[in-house]
C-alpha cells in the first residue's frame, strides 16, 4: 500500500479522502481514469445509438423513397443530408475515437502498464469534458434554425463555406465548432496516453514488455497528435471563412477550395489507423488468450504498425485523385497507398500465423476478435481497387466506397469495440456476461452486417454514387433490380439494429446481476488480470513488478499454459 | 464489363480490365488467407489441439510462410501499380487532339452544356446550349471543358467510366470518345447541397449523321436567335434549350 499512498498526491484531494465522494464527484468530476474511461465509452455507446437510427432513417429513405419512416416521418432532402453527414461524423468522431482511443486506451493503459492512474489525471477530466461539450454542441446543431449541416464528414468548402449554398448557416458553423473541440479533447487524451506508456510502467516493464494494445494506443495517439494540426488550422479558416467574411476557400478572392481538401485527408487518412491501431491491439489481446498462444513475431508485429504509421501520412491524396489535382500527382499516391497494403497484410499474416499451433476456445470476446480479422480483410483487398488510380476514375465517390470503408469502420468501430468491452467487462464490472446472448448477438450482428454491405459492393459496381436520397431520379439507377439490391441492404440494417438490443440487455443485466467474476477469469497474463475485478482506485493492492513479456503461453515446462507477466520465476 | 454497366468509351475498356486484374490478384490473397484462417480455426480448436505449442515466431521453418507471401505481395503490387498508372495517363494525363470540343458547366443543381454548333468551335454564335442534356456523336474525339459556378460538382458517366470533379474559378480540360449510341445516366458525383440528390442528365450519343442533323437543326435556331441581338444574349436564351 505504501507505493500507492505515495502516488496520492498527484491525484488532487478529491479522490484520496477517506469519506467516500458523493456519486457527482465519483461519477462525473472523477480523475479516476477508468471512471473517464466509462466516461468516454458510455457516451460514445450513446452516441452509436444515434447514429445507428439515423442509418435507420436514411437507409429506409433509400429503400422506400418518399414514405413516412415509422419512428421518424418524412426525410425531406436537407433533413437526408444531415443525416448522411451527421452519421458519419458520428461514427468517426464520436463512437470510434472515444470508444476505441480514449475509452480503451484510458481504461487499458494504466491497469496494463501497472501504475495507478494517467500522468496527468486532471488533464484527463478535462479532455472528457470538452469532448462531452462537442458532443452536445453536435447534437444541438441538429435542431438550429435551417437544420443540421448536410455537406457530408468531409465538408469540402465552398459548400461547407458558404451559407447562401449550404442553406444551414448555424448547422455547419456548430459542426465545425463541435469537430474542433473534439479535436482539442483528444490533444489533451494523446498526451496522457503518451506520457503515461513512457513513464509510468511498472519496474522491469521494458518497451519490448508492453502488451500490443498498449503499444497500439500509443503510435495511434503519436499519429493522431502528428497529423490534426493541419486539419484544425484548417477548421480555423473554415469557420472564418463562414462567419468573418474570409477567402481561404474561395476561389474567386484568391482562396481554393482544394486546399481544405489536402488538409482534411492530410488528417483523415492517417485518421484510419488511428481507430484502426487499438481495435488490432484489442484484437491481439484475445486472440493470444483465446488460442493459448504466444504472439506470433510481436516484435515484428510493432515494427508492421510503425511502418503502417509512417505510410500513412503519405497516402492522403488517394482521396483526390478525380478532384483536380495535378494529375501526375495521383501516380505517386497511388505507388504510396498500394504499398502500404505490404505492413497491413503482413501485420494481418502475423495474426492469423499466430492461431498455427493453438488451442483455440470460441467465447464470445474471441468469436468477435475472429470475425474482425475475416471481415477487415474484405476491406482491405477492396481498398486496392481504390488506391489503383485508375479504377477509382470509376470507383470514387460511389457505393463501392462506401462498402470499402464500411468494411474497414464497421470491423474496428464495432466489431472491435464489441470484442473489447466482452473480453474485459469482467474486469470493469466484476461480473461475467452471458456467454448465450453473447452468441446470439454475435450472429445476429455479422450476419446481416454482410448483408447490408456486399449489396453496396454491387451497386458500386452499377455506378450508383453516394449521398442521393431517392434514386428514382437517374433512369439507369431506377432500375428494380438494383431497388431491390438497396432494400435488401436496408432489411439487413434494421435486422442488425434490431439484434443489438439482447446485446443491450446482457450489458445491463450482467453488470449488475452476472456471475461474479474472479481477478482473472480468461486466464491471461497481462497486468490488469492481476488487481480486483473492478480494480479499485488506485488499481493494484500492491504495484506489480514485471518479469517477463505479455505473452507467454504454454512456456514448456510449467505446468500451467499461462505465466503472468508479474509473476516471480 | 463491370457486371452489366454498358461499356461505351474507349477507354472503359481499360478500366474494366484493370478491375478485373485487381480482382483476380487481391482476390486470390483474399481466399488464400481466409481458406488459411478458417483451417487454422478448424486443425487448432480445443477440442482437436488441447495443448498449444510455444512458437515465437522467429521459427525459419514458420517464418517462410509469412516472408514468401510478404514477397509475392509486394511483386502484386508492382503489377498493380503499373497497371493503374498505365490507364491513368492514359486517361487523365493524356489529351487525344479533339474533333470537337464541348463545355460542360455544373451549378446548384444542374448541369448545362454548351456545344460547338455546325463551326465546330466553341464560344461563336451557332453554339448550341442545353441544360441536363449531352449530345455527342459515336467515334468523335471530344474535350470537355469543366467548369462551375458555384460549388463543387462532380462529372460522373458511368458508361464512360469517367469522373472529373468541376471546381469553381477552374476549367478542367479532359477526354472522351463514345464508342457505342444510346442514351445514359449523368449524374453529380460530388454532393452539392440539398439538391445534389436530383442532379443529373442524360447523354445521349448518336451516330455521326444523326448527331450532325441534331446539331444542324439547333444551330440554326442558335443563329437565327444570335442575328436579333448580341452574342451573349443568345447564349442565355439558348440554355434554356
Amino acid at each position: 500500500m505504501s507505493d500507492h499512498a505515495t502516488a496520492a498526491p498527484a491525484h488532487g484531494a478529491v479522490h484520496h479522502g477517506h469519506a467516500e465522494p458523493n456519486w457527482f464527484l465519483k461519477y462525473f468530476w472523477s480523475t479516476d481514469h477508468k471512471i473517464i474511461a466509462f466516461q468516454y465509452m458510455f457516451t460514445g455507446m450513446a452516441m452509436a445509438l444515434v447514429a445507428g437510427f439515423m442509418a435507420y432513417v436514411f437507409r429506409m429513405q433509400i429503400a422506400f423513397p418518399g414514405q413516412a419512416v415509422p419512428l421518424f416521418g418524412f426525410v425531406s432532402p436537407n433533413v437526408y443530408n444531415a443525416l448522411i453527414t451527421n452519421h458519419g461524423s458520428i461514427m468517426v468522431f464520436w463512437v470510434a475515437m472515444p470508444v476505441l482511443l480514449a475509452g480503451f486506451g484510458n481504461y487499458l493503459i494504466p491497469l496494463m502498464c501497472g501504475c495507478d492512474d494517467m500522468v496527468f489525471p486532471r488533464i484527463n477530466r478535462l479532455s472528457y469534458q470538452l469532448f462531452l461539450l462537442s458532443a452536445i454542441v453536435l447534437l444541438v446543431s441538429l435542431f438550429v434554425p435551417g437544420g443540421g449541416f448536410g455537406g457530408a464528414w468531409t465538408a469540402y468548402p465552398p459548400l461547407s463555406a458558404v451559407p447562401k449554398y449550404n442553406l444551414t448557416p448555424m448547422g455547419s458553423t456548430m459542426w465545425v465548432l463541435a469537430v474542433a473541440l473534439e479535436f482539442v479533447a483528444f490533444l489533451l487524451g494523446g498526451i496522457n496516453f503518451i506520457v503515461t506508456a513512457m513513464n509510468a510502467r511498472a519496474p522491469g516493464m521494458r518497451a519490448f514488455d508492453v502488451p500490443l494494445a498498449v503499444w497500439m494506443i500509443v503510435v495511434a495517439s503519436l499519429l493522431f497528435m502528428a497529423s490534426v494540426g493541419p486539419l484544425i488550422a484548417g477548421a480555423v479558416m473554415l469557420l472564418f471563412d463562414q462567419n468573418l467574411g474570409t477567402a481561404f476557400y474561395n476561389p474567386a478572392r484568391g482562396g481554393d477550395p482544394v486546399l481544405w481538401q489536402h488538409l482534411f485527408w492530410f488528417f483523415g487518412h492517417p485518421e484510419v489507423y488511428v481507430v484502426l491501431l487499438p481495435a488490432m491491439g484489442i484484437v491481439a489481446e484475445i486472440m493470444t488468450v483465446f488460442a493459448r498462444k504466444k504472439m506470433f513475431a510481436y516484435k515484428t508485429v510493432i515494427y508492421t504498425v510503425i511502418a503502417t504509421g509512417a505510410l500513412s501520412f503519405f497516402v492522403w491524396a488517394h482521396h483526390q485523385f478525380v478532384a483536380g489535382i495535378d494529375p501526375r500527382m495521383s501516380n505517386v499516391f497511388t505507388v504510396t497507398t498500394v504499398i502500404i497494403s505490404i505492413p497491413v497484410a503482413e501485420m494481418c499474416f502475423l495474426y492469423v500465423a499466430t492461431l498455427y499451433g493453438g488451442s483455440i476456445r470460441f467465447t464470445t470476446p474471441m468469436l468477435w476478435a475472429l470475425a474482425f480479422m475475416a471481415e477487415f480483410l474484405i476491406g482491405g483487398v477492396t481498398g486496392i481497387y481504390l488506391g489503383a488510380s485508375g479504377a477509382d476514375i470509376f470507383f470514387h465517390d460511389t457505393y463501392f466506397v462506401v462498402a470499402h470503408f464500411h468494411y474497414t469502420f464497421y470491423p474496428i468501430a464495432i466489431i472491435g469495440t464489441i470484442a473489447g468491452v466482452t473480453f474485459w467487462f469482467p474486469k470493469m464490472f466484476g461480473r461475467m456476461m452471458n456467454e448465450t446472448w453473447g452468441k446470439i448477438h454475435f450472429w445476429g450482428t455479422i450476419i446481416p452486417f454482410n448483408f447490408i454491405f456486399i449489396p453496396m459492393f454491387i451497386l458500386g459496381m452499377y455506378g450508383e454514387h453516394r449521398r442521393i436520397y431517392d434514386y428514382t431520379n437517374f433512369p439507369d439507377l431506377a432500375n428494380p433490380q438494383l431497388q431491390a439490391l438497396r432494400i435488401t441492404s436496408t432489411v439487413a440494417l434494421v435486422v442488425m439494429l434490431l439484434f443489438q438490443f439482447p446485446f443491450l440487455f446482457n450489458f445491463i443485466y450482467s453488470m449488475f446481476k452476472g456471475p461474479k467474476a474472479e481477478k482473472n477469469p480468461w486466464k491471461s497474463n497481462t497486468l490488469e488480470w492481476t488487481a480486483d475485478s473492478p480494480p479499485p482506485h488506485g488499481n493494484f493492492p500492491e504495484m506489480p513488478t514485471v518479469y517477463r513479456g505479455p505473452y507467454e503461453y504454454a512456456t514448456p515446462g510449467r505446468d500451467t499454459d499461462y505465466w503472468p507477466q508479474n509473476e516471480k520465476a | 464489363m463491370l457486371l452489366s454497366l454498358p461499356s461505351a468509351s474507349t477507354f472503359s475498356g481499360d478500366i474494366d480490365g484493370l478491375v478485373v486484374l485487381v480482382t483476380l490478384l487481391t482476390g486470390g490473397w483474399f481466399i488464400a488467407t481466409q481458406v488459411m484462417f478458417f483451417w487454422l480455426l478448424w486443425r487448432f480448436r480445443a477440442g482437436a489441439s488441447p495443448k498449444s505449442q510455444y512458437i515465437t515466431g522467429k521459427e525459419p521453418h514458420l517464418k517462410r510462410w509469412i516472408n514468401i507471401p510478404h514477397t509475392l505481395i509486394l511483386i502484386c503490387d508492382v503489377v498493380i501499380i503499373v497497371a493503374a498508372v498505365r490507364v491513368w495517363v492514359k486517361v487523365k494525363q493524356t489529351l487525344p487532339p479533339p474533333d470537337d470540343t464541348v463545355r460542360v458547366v455544373g451549378q446548384q443543381w444542374t448541369w448545362t452544356f454548351q456545344h460547338s454548333g455546325a463551326d465546330g468551335t466553341l464560344d461563336t454564335a451557332d453554339d448550341v446550349w442545353t441544360s441536363d442534356t449531352l449530345h455527342v456523336a459515336q467515334g468523335k474525339t471530344y474535350h470537355f471543358l469543366l467548369e462551375s459556378k458555384d460549388v463543387l460538382h462532380s462529372f460522373f458517366v458511368p458508361v464512360f467510366r469517367l469522373k472529373q470533379d468541376a471546381i469553381p474559378g477552374r476549367t478542367i480540360t479532359g477526354w472522351f470518345q463514345a464508342t457505342k449510341t444510346g442514351t445514359y445516366d449523368i449524374l453529380c458525383a460530388e454532393i452539392c447541397g440539398i439538391g445534389h440528390g436530383i442532379m443529373g442528365g442524360r447523354i445521349i450519343i448518336d451516330t455521326p449523321e444523326q448527331h450532325a442533323s441534331w446539331v444542324q437543326q439547333h444551330s440554326t435556331m442558335a443563329d437565327a436567335a444570335a442575328a436579333s441581338t448580341d452574342t451573349t444574349a443568345a447564349a442565355s436564351a439558348g440554355a434554356s434549350n
